[in-house]
């Protein structure tokens, strides 16, 4: 076996964090095969608490919360699985492409995110999801992407300017590579560990960027989210009727979620990065 | 000088960008905004009849969409400049700049004390914890991952349930008890410290996790440090030891306070919502619910510049304090 996959396996933080993510996954693709029923209808009265009908209570309006709960789950996941690829993907284009080309466009790609940067995300998202027309899933998670990606470009570059001076880049140069092909072939498997993990922490702050917009009032439209979930909780103020089976279960999932991808994400910087072993 | 200069053009380029996001989004919506707006406010329950023709003529007036492109832009750089952020469609016909002004004194009364108290608290927990080590500090460790790691407004949510709700210790709602008007008296004051305590705990204990995760690091890395060893073998006390271990260790920390300081607005908007605090946060929770363009845009402006202006505060305080930092701004780029 390969040893770093052996190294990983043997950290219990590894093993509980994908242990835990493996469960969330599974839930939210498993949950809504077996049971087809739609999130989105009314299946008893208010704030129901939880009975044979509806294991988990209803909600404001009298959704049955295991079942918004399944289906809350998924979108939030697709959101985080769609914002994390995009936000990476422009983070490594720009990234890479500074720190290898070096001068003037370095500057003018650094200038740009370090602008980028400084203006606070939640604006930008703000602004940038009162101007859309209808809000779907994919336009939210668009939007949290090309907002998100700047600390993975700065974080990249880096990388990419200390492997540039690399004698195996040398060689490629000088066999007359395109920059292209060398940042394909010569640069990125040589970060690939660190690219993941840049996307498990843009997974992460996906996530819980969709649960804050959607709790500004900002989600998903005709969806159900776990930010969704928390919006109507407050809004039809189920903490003060205390009713907790509406919100605890989309809040703890949150914070779990949260919680296993910084597991996941510290035990792999560990694993990738020896000098951050202490002995 | 040369590095002032240069900190403050990317400054005023960062501050161009964020007025021109926040000038062309809401204009981005598909015919006449103004048109599109006043309808949209309309189904959200606004005003009818004469009074809509009123608000219509005024937003026209204030958009100036008779005018070319260019000048409009012009005219609302100008009207930023005099500090006019334009009439709010939700609470027509308030000032934009007044409904903030209103609402953020709430906002700063609870982050302010609560970002100094978690800092100092976090730093001090992050030393100590280090200091002791073994399971003291891993289980510390943990306890401090776990609340950095749990997003604030969870915290806020199970914070209200458990104390408000499960628990009846505390109100559940608002900034002072409701019927009762803002004055000063002794149980006025008591009262609104009462409605203050679990927003203001909610946001302690997450700086505290975030900064004794920081701190703790910085201060392992101290530990190993000759003047440790030498305090040690001249028998200085645990606490002298400590202390120093913590002044050496607090540099980069201070850059963490300032920047906290200046997502001050920004940082806890649903803190308020989740507790119905009146604040920055409930206003554009609000103003988002009616389509109220520019009381959002005047929101997001003012969290923006409070950001940026911290971020260059702090650049310059680098600069000065660190020669290296300047020489690499200035010179190799």
């Amino acid at each position: 076996m390969n040893p770093l996959l052996a190294q990983l396996l043997s950290k219990g933080r590894f093993r509980l964090s994908v242990g835990i993510l493996l469960l969330v996954v599974a839930f939210a693709v498993l949950g809504p095969m077996l049971d087809t029923r739609n999130p989105l209808f009314a299946v008893g009265g208010r704030y129901d608490p939880p009975s044979a009908n509806a294991i988990l209570g209803t909600d404001v309006i009298g959704n049955d919360v295991f079942l918004q709960l399944m289906h809350g789950l998924g979108t939030s996941l697709k959101i985080g699985l769609i914002a994390g690829l995009v936000a990476t993907a422009i983070g490594v284009l720009i990234g890479t492409l500074a720190g290898f080309l070096g001068g003037v466009v370095d500057e003018i790609l650094m200038g740009l995110t370090n602008v980028v940067i400084t203006i606070p995300t939640i604006v930008i998202l703000i602004l940038l999801s009162v101007a859309l027309e209808s809000r779907t899933l994919v336009s939210l998670a668009l939007i949290i992407g090309v907002t998100s990606w700047p600390w993975t470009a700065r974080a990249i570059r880096a990388q990419t300017a200390s492997l540039r001076v690399r004698e195996h880049v040398d060689v490629a140069r000088l066999s007359g590579a395109g920059t292209f092909s060398i940042i394909l072939w010569e640069i990125l498997p040589y970060m690939f560990s660190y690219i993941f993990m840049a996307f498990v922490l843009q997974l992460a702050s996906a996530i819980l960027s969709e649960a804050a917009l959607s709790l500004l009032g900002l989600g998903p439209d005709n969806t159900i989210s776990l930010g969704k979930m928390l919006q109507f909780a407050i809004q039809g103020e189920a903490i003060r009727t205390g009713a907790y089976w509406a919100f605890l279960p989309p809040t703890l999932l949150l914070t779990v979620i949260s919680f296993a991808l910084l597991l996941l994400q510290s035990s792999l910087d560990e694993v990738f990065n020896p000098r951050l072993r202490r002995a | 000088m040369r590095y002032a200069l240069n900190k403050a053009a990317w400054y005023t380029m960062a501050f161009l960008a964020a007025v021109v996001l926040n000038y062309f989004l809401p204009r981005l919506i598909p015919g006449n905004p103004v048109d599109t707006i006043v309808a949209r406010m309309a189904q959200g329950g606004g005003s009818e009849g004469e009074a809509r023709q009123q608000i219509y003529q005024t937003f026209l007036k204030e958009f100036g969409l008779d005018r070319p492109p260019l000048e409009q832009f012009l005219n609302y750089l100008g009207n930023l400049l005099r500090g006019d952020l334009g009439t709010s469609f939700g609470n027509y016909p308030a000032k934009v700049a007044d409904l903030i002004a209103a609402s953020l004194p709430w906002t700063v009364a609870l982050q302010l004390p609560a970002i100094l108290l978690g800092w100092i608290l976090g730093n001090w927990l992050g030393v100590l914890a280090a200091y002791r080590g073994g399971w003291v500090d891993r289980w510390a460790f943990l306890g401090f991952l776990a609340l950095s790691n749990i997003p604030y407004y969870c915290l806020a949510i199970l914070l209200l349930y458990l104390f408000s709700v499960a628990l009846p210790l505390f109100p559940s709602f608002g900034g002072y008890a409701p019927g009762t008007t803002p004055h000063l008296s002794l149980g006025f004051v008591l009262n609104v410290l009462h409605h203050y305590t679990l927003p203001f705990l909610s946001l302690v204990l997450v700086l505290i996790g975030g900064q004794a995760v920081g701190m703790r690091s910085m201060a392992i890395y101290e530990l190993s440090a000759d003047y440790v060893h030498y305090q040690r073998s001249l028998g200085v006390d645990d606490r002298r030891i400590v202390r120093s271990i913590f002044r050496n260790a607090m540099l980069p920390q201070i850059t963490g306070l300032a920047l906290a300081i200046g997502s001050l607005v920004g940082g806890a908007l649903l803190t308020e919502v989740v507790f119905s605090y009146p604040g920055i946060g409930s206003l554009l929770f609000t103003a988002i619910r009616q389509n109220d363009y520019p009381l959002i845009q005047g929101i997001t402006l003012l969290v923006t510049v409070a950001v940026l202006a911290a971020n260059f505060i702090i650049d310059l305080t680098y600069g000065l304090i660190d020669p290296r930092v300047r020489a690499a701004q200035v010179g190799e780029r």
